[in-house]
């Protein structure tokens, strides 16, 4: 066998072991992005989805957050407006993590309607840029003077 | 000074308009003056995109708050290093500063090569030109730094605050030159395309500026760990968010193409793989600007959505089309001068090195995509994390560390089994106690172990290397140890650096191992209390709570926890972690809390705790983690940042393009030297 086929034989194997990888990754690692009526949806159409490790993402529906005194259990609900879900979850909980936010969970939907998260993460609107527009409906900032027509000048 | 900035900016556009198009014309029909006139251009919208920057940072520094972008990152009570900083920390301000950049290293280049390169130069300038009208049609038409608000805040909303951190203010910077500099290379591949001058004359002009860009990735994407490491609290610095991997990309097809080269210098082979490699670092970083500006992939990192992102993919398909009807039209012309001779030699050993950092940057693409591909082809939404990219990324890199060692020991064209014999003794020694000396330890986590010894493996061939060059110089120049070792590098630093560089690999694996070991608890302490836990080397560390204390400095509320630190029963110190709430100058909460971490480290493992929260007064609620090695991450970082210079310095680069592209090897005894010789 001359060199060069030798090495495309190698290349096709160390290629073909990197597209297996990441074919087999995804199938045993890769997992569904659910709002809360569609993971209600495939439930009803195929019940292996309970107890199966998804991702949520939801909104904390407004005063459901109940914290366990002393232990670190945090039970709240999440809606979509389709479907609402009561979840567990065990550990500290991040900063923004309040009424009415954003939520991304990880964990199982129980048997028992009940979802047992694993990972919660809190979304912010938007992290790193945000415009003053939403000051304007701040009590306290009241619509500043039209800007001066000579502007010009400071330029 | 502000409307004259926003004014130039328009001036600059039109500017590089016309740089473009007498680029090209000059370049077709030859004429010496319309060339003359595109590299002016260019020379000239540098200067306007100047005096658009220092509008802007007049802008920032004077406060005025009637623009947008000042009201949206800046508060008059932040801190000036901050102030100058969000020049580039939101979205418009830091396209500007991607322009700047820009046409800072595109003037360097035409300066640089003003008596070189003369047939390529047209159309150098004129791709760089046309990058250029790029950015600044997408500064002035779609997200303008200047654009006023219809009324004036009594304040800015300021900087987020985990941006206020010295790392942030240089690490986007940095992958930022480094982004931008794999322009320089795209433009002479594109002119070396246009003009089918496809020899060594375009490969010598550019390896400086990927030597460059591939330093400045290093340097930032190690900032950038560093970044998220101390700032945002989870424990870790890498997580695979889309934006990491955006800048990982290009990072491994420059450092492949940096390899590769050294295969075209010597024996003419690969040439179609290196143009395409320079071209896809190129379409990468505008691919990761993308990302991270057009919102498709939600990451930490996401700018507000915006349309701007939807610039950058049309501008990236329009590239990706070029390029690939250049190289396709152009095969005859890239055919491979040599064929390879043998499995076992040092030409093999680089294209499975560069085979490997393909697939890895291609897995790292398909799991950073599949989400926007799964939802857009099957309508579901699938979430690939950590685990998909640990799966896919732990054997390949393993194999690569591997070759990292082999590489550079075995022989150009053949190896004989004496040079295998005389090379690999002892590494492979070494490698081997050191693996079953790690088993013996208790060591059972395969992957651990394997970087162990492959690591071990690498580190003595490059300490072999150094003694074999240090000893040689012994010899024949009767020179000292300690003074042959700097000149051996200094005379060949390309080679030296190399090794540098990884020597830095091997210490950054050896870190990334040692966090398979990490150990984390979350604890609750009352003042007063105190917690014993076992940290991953054994010793037992108990954590007292001094309590809570709450205060206001400069722009933040503070809410600190002390702790005091016992390792094994002896004083270890004290450690504090604060929740920031960061406040405007009337005092309104501006921003979410955020997190500054207690780190107490060293060179065994970081002890890191985080206040996560307080509770009925008192209570602390904090994580601890003891995570191994990280220190040898950013030291990793900085050996292979050395090693890059070390190969960078100019004068051997001067040296190098007098010795080494003087002769192409053309071995006669092949049937047809000049056959192709691999199709990838």
């Amino acid at each position: 066998m001359k060199p060069r086929t030798k090495f495309l034989l190698g290349g096709v194997l160390v290629l073909g072991t990197a597209g297996y990888l990441a074919a087999s990754a995804i199938r045993d690692t890769g997992i569904y992005y659910l709002t809360p009526g569609e993971l209600s949806a495939k439930t009803r159409a195929d019940p292996t989805f309970y107890e199966t490790g998804v991702k949520v993402g939801a909104r904390v529906v407004n005063g459901s957050i109940v914290r366990d005194p002393g232990g670190r259990q945090v039970s709240f609900k999440v809606t979509d407006g389709a479907q609402t879900y009561p979840v567990v979850y065990r550990g500290i909980t991040p900063d923004t993590f309040t009424d009415d936010v954003d939520v991304v969970l990880e964990g199982r939907l129980g048997r028992d309607g009940t979802f047992r998260a694993t990972t919660l993460l809190a979304k912010c609107a938007s992290r790193y840029e945000n415009a003053p527009e939403k000051y304007k409906n701040t009590p306290g900032y009241k619509q500043a003077t039209p800007p001066p027509a000579d502007r010009d000048q400071r330029a | 000074m502000i409307l004259v900035g926003e004014l130039s900016l328009w001036v600059a556009l039109l500017m590089a308009a016309w740089g473009a198009t007498v680029s090209f014309a000059g370049g077709q029909m030859r004429r010496a003056d319309l060339i003359e006139s595109g590299e002016r251009a260019i020379y000239a919208t540098l200067a306007m995109v100047v005096l658009a920057s220092i509008g802007l940072w007049t802008a920032l520094l004077t406060h005025d708050f009637s623009i947008k972008y000042v009201a949206s990152f800046t508060s008059s009570n932040l801190p000036v290093v901050y102030t100058i900083a969000a020049f580039w920390g939101g979205q418009s301000g830091s396209l500007l500063f991607w322009a700047l950049i820009l046409a800072i290293f595109s003037a360097i280049t035409l300066w640089s090569n003003r008596a070189s390169n003369r047939e390529l130069m047209p159309y150098v300038s004129g791709t760089l030109a046309l990058v250029l009208v790029f950015f600044l049609a997408t500064i002035c038409l779609g997200t303008n730094p200047f654009e006023r608000l219809d009324w004036i805040p009594p304040d800015g909303r300021g900087l987020n605050p985990q941006l206020q951190n010295p790392g942030m203010a240089i690490h986007p910077p940095n992958l930022y030159f480094g982004y931008i500099s794999t322009t320089i290379p795209f433009a002479f591949a594109i002119a070396a395309l246009l003009t089918r001058r496809l020899d060594a004359e375009w490969l010598a002009a550019v390896r400086r500026w990927t030597l460059f860009s591939w330093f400045f990735l290093t340097v930032g994407i190690t900032l950038g760990m560093w970044w998220a490491y101390v700032e945002l609290g989870w424990g870790g610095y890498w997580v695979w968010d889309p934006v990491e991997n955006a800048s990982l990309l290009p990072w491994l097809v420059i450092t492949a193409f940096l390899h590769s080269i050294m295969v075209q210098e010597k024996r003419g082979m690969l040439r179609k793989w290196n143009v395409s490699l320079v071209i896809a670092a190129f379409l990468l970083s505008i691919f990761g600007t993308f990302i991270t500006r057009s919102g498709v992939i939600s990451s930490v990192h996401s700018f507000a959505q915006s349309k701007v992102g939807w610039w950058f993919a049309g501008f990236l398909v329009v590239c990706l089309g070029l390029a690939i009807y250049l190289v396709t039209t152009r095969l005859k012309d890239l055919r491979a001068q040599a064929e390879l001779e043998s499995m076992v030699s040092r030409e093999a050993a680089f294209l499975y090195n560069n085979l490997i950092l393909i697939g890895i940057a291609f897995s790292v693409l398909w799991g950073t995509v599949f989400p926007i591909l799964s939802e857009a082809v099957r309508g579901e939404k699938i979430s690939v994390g950590p685990p998909f990219f640990n799966t896919v990324n732990v054997p390949l890199g393993l194999a690569l560390l591997l070759l990292t060692g082999i590489g550079p020991l075995i022989a150009w064209r053949r190896a004989s089994v004496a040079n295998l014999k005389r090379q690999f003794t002892a590494p492979v020694l070494a490698a081997v106690v050191i693996g079953a000396l790690l088993f013996v330890l208790g060591v059972r986590n395969f992957a651990a172990l394997l970087s162990y010894t492959f690591g071990a493996l690498v580190l003595t061939t490059i300490v072999q290397e150094f003694s074999k060059g240090v000893g040689a110089r012994h010899r024949m120049y009767g020179e000292s140890r300690l003074i042959a070792l700097p000149r051996l590098v200094a005379r060949n630093r390309r080679r030296y650096g190399g090794y540098i560089v990884h020597f830095g690999i091997v210490v950054i694996f050896a870190a990334f191992a040692g966090m398979a070991f990490k150990k984390e608890y979350d604890l609750t302490l009352k003042p007063g209390e105190s917690r014993a836990v076992t940290d991953p080397w054994g010793h037992t560390w108990t954590f007292l709570s001094q309590g809570i204390s709450r205060y206001t400095v400069l722009n933040r509320e503070v809410t600190a926890i002390a702790l005091d630190l016992r390792r094994d029963g002896e004083r270890a110190g004290v450690l504090t972690s604060e929740k920031r709430q960061h406040v405007d100058s009337r005092g309104a909460p501006t921003f979410e809390p955020s997190t500054e971490v207690g780190i107490k480290g060293s060179f065994g493992q970081d002890v890191y705790v985080v206040l996560a929260g307080v509770r009925n007064v008192d209570e602390a609620e904090i994580r601890v983690s003891f995570n191994p090695l990280v220190r040898w991450v950013w030291m990793g970082g900085a050996l292979m940042a050395i090693g890059g210079l070390v190969v960078m310095w100019p004068a051997a680069d001067r040296r190098r393009v007098q010795s080494g592209y003087a002769a192409v090897l053309r071995p006669e005894h092949l049937p047809s030297g000049e056959r192709e010789f691999a199709r990838i």
